[in-house]
């Protein structure tokens, strides 16, 4: 038989880790066919996860995140485009329309459009000193900031805000943490984890308000940041504020070609979406997982986004299987490593293992009697462990998936 | 500069210009050595930059496994042996000139 794709054009739109991987693994099987790699980023794809630990730090430099470097790409016959922003699918015409209006033709076309930081919508917001950090453009000037400023507030409890936190804390800043929510990272981590980082960041001189909300910035006579000012009428003063207050997936592309989209773009377990010539892979995705039959996940990993990319490439060059590699995330703060296995659920059973006064616990989550997540405090084997223990139920289980509603069945109702 | 080798799973080698200061790890990846993948950025969670350490003479100036770095290693794709490290806790000096190392031939 002959390999798929000797003549198939692949267009992918998103250089980043998915769309980056998408591509090399492409190659690595076999895929022979024309691959085109678009990012609106400027330079080489890079590995966003240090942004917020080891290079702000300055622990590496920005040469150590790139993922491949520009050569690799003309060696393996990859188009890669970075500056090369996509503004238009014509699903009819099968191609993709450029900024410059510059139309590329695919056969099959994989967007792996990641999300941008949730903007905050206060007063004075545009203000000088009021930042985000999602870019290595963005953290490039983060940490030219931390050098000249003093305090800074951080809007947002999650990873990125937590870590951020204790980066600053460690570079010597004054560090004023504000979250909406009663607790930090709580969307994804169980009650016991949160107070305990949290108890952490306290120790290191962090200041936590929780059940806080902003108001408004306040800016000194030169239109510079003073001040955060809350909902509760308190100042929190600060010459820095770092906004880390979720994300929107970029979906805009998806949804003007009258795709599936649902916040993410709804792929099959196949990682297809409505139009079998389309498939998103990564951040931007939106897809049931066998091991969470009740609920659709869009994850916000390096894991989700490199082995759906792995899997997408199997999937172009023949393999029939379904997407249901096991999600694990980590996040690391001060000498603190936080790791999760599986997904916790909002209704699963918490139970604590161990005693987090000796610096390493677990906290496993189970749903009728089976784990559906483990989460790790300095305990990478337990982690290892309990990723493996998913992986084998998943294989002890596969008939999971046909129970699981396909989510970009038409059924489903799209968001007006 | 120190030059590396890397030996790649069909058998091929490769010399690369290290710099002092980055990690194997850095220096395969700048280079686009194929095989080492390195997904989370040598924050030891991922083991997706094992290599087997080929050079027996310089065993002893690689700084030693740290904890995390020893459970990692009984959890690489394809199985670990005597010379297994995480290339991404092997910081690059002048007393590693000359270091081989091999990739294995599955990371995931
Ligand atoms: C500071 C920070 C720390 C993180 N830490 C961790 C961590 O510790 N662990 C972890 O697992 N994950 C972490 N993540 C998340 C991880 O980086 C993402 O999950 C991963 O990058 C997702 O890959 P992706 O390819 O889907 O999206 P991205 O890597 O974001 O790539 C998407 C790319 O598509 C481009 N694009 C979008 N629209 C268009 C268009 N129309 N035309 C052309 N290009 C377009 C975007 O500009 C971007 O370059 C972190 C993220 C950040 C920002």
């Amino acid at each position: 038989m002959e390999k798929p794709g000797l003549t198939e054009r692949i267009v992918i739109v998103g250089a980043g880790q998915a769309g980056c991987q998408l591509a090399v693994s492409l190659r690595e099987m076999g895929f022979a066919g024309a691959i085109t790699l678009l990012g609106d980023e400027a330079g080489p794809p890079y590995q966003r996860p240090p942004l917020s630990k080891a290079f702000l730090k300055g622990s590496i430099g920005s040469d150590a995140l790139c993922i491949k470097p520009e050569a690799y790409f003309s060696e393996r016959s990859i188009t890669f485009r970075p500056a090369s922003l996509v503004e238009k699918i014509d699903r009819r015409a099968k191609n993709v329309v450029l900024t410059t209006g510059e139309a590329i033709s695919y056969d099959r076309l994989v967007l792996a459009t990641g999300v941008r930081n949730r903007m905050i919508s206060i007063p004075n917001a545009d203000a000088p000193g009021i930042v985000y950090l999602r870019t290595l453009g963005e953290a490039d000037a983060l940490k030219a900031e931390m050098m000249s400023r003093r305090r800074v507030v951080v809007i947002g409890a999650g990873f990125i805000g937590m870590e951020f936190a204790a980066v600053a804390r460690q570079a010597g800043l004054e560090v004023i943490v504000v979250e909406q929510a009663d607790r930090s990272m709580s969307r994804a981590v169980s009650k016991q984890m949160s107070s305990y980082v949290e108890a952490r960041h306290r120790s290191e001189g962090v200041r936590l308000e929780f059940n806080a909300a902003a108001d408004a910035f306040k800016l000194d006579a030169f239109g510079r940041l003073e001040a955060l000012r809350l909902k509760d009428g308190r100042d929190i003063e600060a010459e820095l504020a770092l906004i880390a207050i979720g994300v929107i997936p970029n979906v805009e592309l998806a949804e003007t070609a009258r795709l599936q989209v649902r916040n993410g773009i709804l792929v099959d377990d196949s990682l297809t979406t409505s139009d079998p010539a389309i498939h998103a892979i990564g951040d931007c995705a939106r897809y049931m997982h066998p091991l969470y039959p009740e609920r659709s996940i869009r994850l916000e990993s390096v894991q989700n986004a490199a082995d759906q990319a792995r899997f997408l490439a199997g999937a172009i060059m023949g393999e029939v299987a379904r997407y249901d590699s096991v999600p694990w995330f980590w996040s690391d703060q001060y000498d603190l490593k936080l790791q999760i296995a599986g997904l916790c659920g909002p209704t699963d059973t918490a139970e604590l293992a161990g005693n987090p006064a000796s610096g390493s616990f677990s906290v496993r989550h189970s749903a009728d009697g089976r784990m559906t997540a483990l989460e790790t405090m300095n305990q990478a084997r337990e982690h290892m462990l309990a990723r493996n223990e998913l992986k084998r139920f998943l294989a002890a289980n596969a008939d999971l998936a046909g129970k699981a509603p396909v989510i970009a069945d038409t059924s489903i109702h799209i968001k007006a | 500069m120190t030059v590396i080798t890397f030996i790649t799973p069909d058998g091929m080698s490769r010399d690369v210009e290290a710099e002092t200061g980055m990690s194997v790890m850095q220096v395969a990846k700048r280079a686009g050595i194929d095989g080492i993948i390195a997904e989370c950025g040598g924050e030891m969670v991922c083991a997706t930059c094992h290599v087997f350490v080929r050079s027996e003479e310089l065993l002893d100036r690689l700084p030693p496994r740290s904890a995390i770095e020893e459970d990692m290693l009984d959890f690489t794709s394809e199985p670990r042996r005597s010379g297994s490290r995480l290339s991404c806790q092997i910081p690059i000096s002048d007393r590693l000139a000359g270091l081989v190392v091999e990739i294995p031939g599955t990371q995931v």
